[in-house]
């Protein structure tokens, strides 16, 4: 038992801090987000060829580096930390998740290497029930339909909140057969996004750091050879990524919620009035007290969380692993957690601002947004307390919810 | 980062689950999940004889080195040892102070002689320890203590004056540690003394204080004229709150495995109520219950990343366990508001006459002290700001 990140996992986030404190300023931030695809290609150009952050969960043997969840969520924290507008998280943490848990030998073989080389992927899964209140975030949601006729399927459906679904070059659909329900019946599709059939409508939205997209298919022919794993059965292996993917985002939530932690700091002990600085008073020692105490109780759940991921990433592949079952447990342990405190803590850290706060000039509006959007994506606190009581109270696995 | 255990700790484990399973029986078996936290006046003399039966084997303070009696084991079986202690229900163990304060405390700062005197009967679970720090006039502004010690040549004693206030267990422990003004120029934590005083002699009296439960854990202390020892202060005169201090440093958390294990069978019982009673069918407790099994499980991580983590080269406390108390302590307080809200109008009628509480009223209403002993919820807060995110001082008055 070390529940510490080890020499080289420190390096990893620490050359990532280094790195994002150069780049992803609030002016490059500001520029992405105001762009079409809403990251800077070139910037994205160099992250994969001088840091190959994508290929952190690359086999070795598909020219990855190998490494872990762990290692992920390092960068993850430290990305959210920094606002970076990249297709990092729909690439990695959809697309290669996918490909890991999903993804047959071939389909493995000749998208990792593309990947590895720069090409970004995401994961189009949510139906209309991801509407509804609350939100519906897990596998039995997915209502884009398929046929199967001869050697390929047909596909219709919408696909809603796609991250990055406007810009990735790779897609994984999720879809089910007509008429079924649940977790039963499910498959994922692996197609270049050019496809014909398919139709993306870029969202505009409240947090402009992150792009969002609506994902119609008309008729949307794909030969078996894009069919991941067996026919019908894929919802438990959805759900994984989706658990994995919770994990991931989690983390860069905490990052989130540590900035405007260190932000409202700084700006209390500059800020002048009644002659003194108003970190000097209780009223805010007391609100960022709580924002820490929230901030490192959060950074201890998604370590947890991180962990059990990686057990559950091995056990996919085969490998022995106590606690990969805990995966649903942990991800939403972690959500639930992370989404209320990014909120509350960048609420908490306008408020300390003051007036400036709400100006569009300083940064906490970014993250004001931010967090509001990754609390409601993939469910929010309330949604994965439920899925947590479920398992408490009502003796069910959360991977079968 | 990594977090199973070793094959050799999980052997340990089975040890430990071993022994209790076969020696919390018998007579001890009516011991198990009692005297914890508003449970602590139940069975006195048989839990001092269960600290005997544990100290038989060998179960007592190990995590001391061997040389002073401990059992020498890692941080990972002191995990593991407090946890498997709690799962069993291993009663609230009437020796913690001596084990978890006293004993410590003279291990570092204690002479030769005071090893020799004091530390064999903690060990063996014969002699009973409480702490004296807090006064009427020194709650949060603990340094503002005014019992006053003075050295008697003729006696060749140190003779204490004054009163100390909310001392757990003092009516039953064979000593009690003081800090004291050395010097009656001084203020604040210069010119205090840490003293170790028999507390059976006649300059101490007891008195109980009634608390909210309506059973009596704490009591008041009164010292007139109490005799100590000329080699029984621990350092010099005028080191007391430096000794005192150095408490917190041996304190990295082991111990708050096993509280967390206690939180659980406490969350476990209100889950049952929940279930039989249909509050487990109510949206609203449901998320509550959500919230707290999330939270209590992110408590254990949170207690790992302690033990796991290097704290500061001043011995400065990592961010994780600066925030501990707060959040350990709001978290069990808002569990008791919970057992009450699952368990219904039904939480207003008691067992017995007279105000005899079941375990989760009695939880309500003693988690009202977690937020307050041990440093109030705000004065963590200041703590938290100042030492965690170097936030400017409180101005003193």
């Amino acid at each position: 038992m070390h529940f510490a990140f080890t020499d080289e996992q420190i390096m990893i986030r620490d050359s990532a801090e280094s790195f994002l404190m150069e780049v992803s300023t609030s002016q490059a931030v500001r520029a992405a987000m105001a762009t079409d695809t809403g990251y800077d290609p070139d910037l994205w150009r160099s992250i994969c060829r001088d840091l190959g952050w994508q290929s952190t969960l690359i086999p070795e043997a598909h020219g990855g580096l190998g490494l872990g969840i762990v290692e992920l969520v390092a960068l993850q924290e430290q990305m959210g930390r920094f606002l970076l507008c990249s297709p990092f998280y729909a690439t990695v943490c959809f697309g290669i998740t996918s490909l890991l848990v999903a993804g047959t030998e071939s389909q493995q073989a000749e998208y990792l290497p593309k990947i590895n080389a720069g090409m970004t992927a995401t994961l189009a899964f949510a139906g209309a029930a991801s509407a509804h209140h609350g939100g519906q975030w897990d596998a039995a949601a997915v209502d884009a339909v398929y046929e199967h006729h001869g050697d390929h399927f047909i596909l219709n459906g919408t696909l809603k909140y796609v991250v990055d679904g406007a810009s990735s070059e790779l897609l994984i659909i999720a879809a089910r057969r007509t008429a079924s329900v649940g977790n039963d019946g499910i498959s994922l599709f692996i197609v270049p996004a050019s496809t014909a059939g398919i139709v993306r409508q870029q969202q505009p939205t409240m947090d402009q750091t992150r792009k969002q997209a609506d994902i119609v298919l008309h008729n949307l022919h794909v030969p078996e050879s894009a069919l991941m794993g067996a026919e019908g059965k894929a919802g438990p292996q959805l759900q994984q990524i989706l658990n994995l993917a919770t994990v991931a985002l989690a983390a860069e939530q905490l990052g989130g919620a540590q900035t405007v932690l260190d932000m409202a700091v700084a700006y209390t002990k500059e800020r002048v009035q009644f002659g003194r600085s108003i970190a000097s008073f209780q009223a805010i020692k007391h609100k960022a007290a709580d924002m820490m105490t929230r901030v490192e109780v959060a950074r201890s759940g998604v370590y947890y969380a991180a962990c059990v991921a990686q057990e559950a990433l091995e056990a996919a592949q085969g490998r022995p692993a106590p606690l990969a079952a805990e995966l649903p447990e942990a991800a939403s342990i972690a959500k639930s957690y992370c989404s209320d405190t990014y909120f509350k803590n960048a609420g908490d850290a306008l408020q300390m601002y003051g007036g400036v706060g709400f100006t569009w000039e300083y940064d906490v509006h970014l993250h004001f947004k931010r967090a509001k959007a990754s609390e409601h994506y993939l469910g929010n606190g309330a949604w994965h307390r439920e899925r947590l009581a479920q398992i408490v109270l009502d003796n069910r696995n959360g991977a079968a919810a | 980062m990594k977090l199973s255990f070793s094959a050799q700790d999980e052997a340990f484990r089975q040890e430990v689950a071993g022994w209790l399973q076969a020696n919390l029986t018998g007579e001890f078996a009516q011991l198990k999940f009692r005297g914890g936290p508003g449970d602590e006046h139940m069975f006195q003399a048989e839990r001092q004889q269960w600290e005997r039966k544990l100290a038989q084997g060998g179960w007592t303070c190990v995590g001391w080195p061997k040389q002073y009696g401990g059992r020498g084991c890692s941080i990972e079986q002191q995990v593991i040892f407090f946890e498997e202690y709690a799962r069993a229900g291993g009663p609230g163990r009437v020796g913690h102070i001596g084990e978890g304060l006293a004993g410590p405390t003279i291990i570092a700062f204690g002479t030769d002689a005071q090893k020799q005197k004091y530390l064999p009967g903690i060990v063996a679970g014969t002699e009973l320890w409480c702490q004296g720090y807090s006064e009427p006039g020194a709650g949060s502004d603990l340094a503002n203590v005014k019992t006053r010690a003075r050295f008697d040549a003729q006696k060749n004693k140190w003779l204490l004056n004054g009163q100390k206030v909310w001392t757990s267990l003092a009516h039953e422990a064979d000593y009690i540690f003081v800090i004291a003004r050395t010097d009656p120029e001084s203020s604040a934590h210069k010119g205090l003394g840490f003293f170790l005083l028999k507390m059976d002699q006649p300059g101490i009296t007891v008195r109980p204080i009634q608390q909210i439960t309506g059973t009596c854990e704490f009591n008041e202390v009164f010292f007139d004229d109490a005799e100590c020892a000329a080699d029984d202060i621990v350092g010099k005169p005028g080191d007391g709150w430096k000794v005192a201090m150095g408490l917190l440093g041996f304190e990295r958390g082991v111990s708050t495995l096993g509280q967390q294990m206690q939180f659980q069978n406490e969350l476990n019982e209100i889950i049952a109520v929940a279930k039989q009673n249909g509050a487990d069918k109510n949206p609203v407790l449901r998320q509550r219950i959500a919230k707290a099994h999330a939270e209590l499980k992110i408590m254990r991580y949170n207690s790992l990343r302690m033990l796991s983590g290097q704290s500061g080269s001043d011995g400065s406390l990592q961010k994780e366990a600066l925030i501990y108390k707060l959040f350990w302590a709001t978290w069990h307080r808002d569990l008791g508001e919970l057992a009450m809200d699952v368990m219904g109008p039904e939480s207003q009628i008691l067992e017995a006459e007279p105000y005899q509480l079941n375990r989760l009223q009695a939880l309500y209403l003693f988690t009202r002290s977690d937020t307050i002993y041990g440093g109030t919820n705000q004065i963590q807060r200041n703590i938290i700001a100042e030492r965690g995110l170097g936030m400017p001082k409180e101005p003193r008055g």
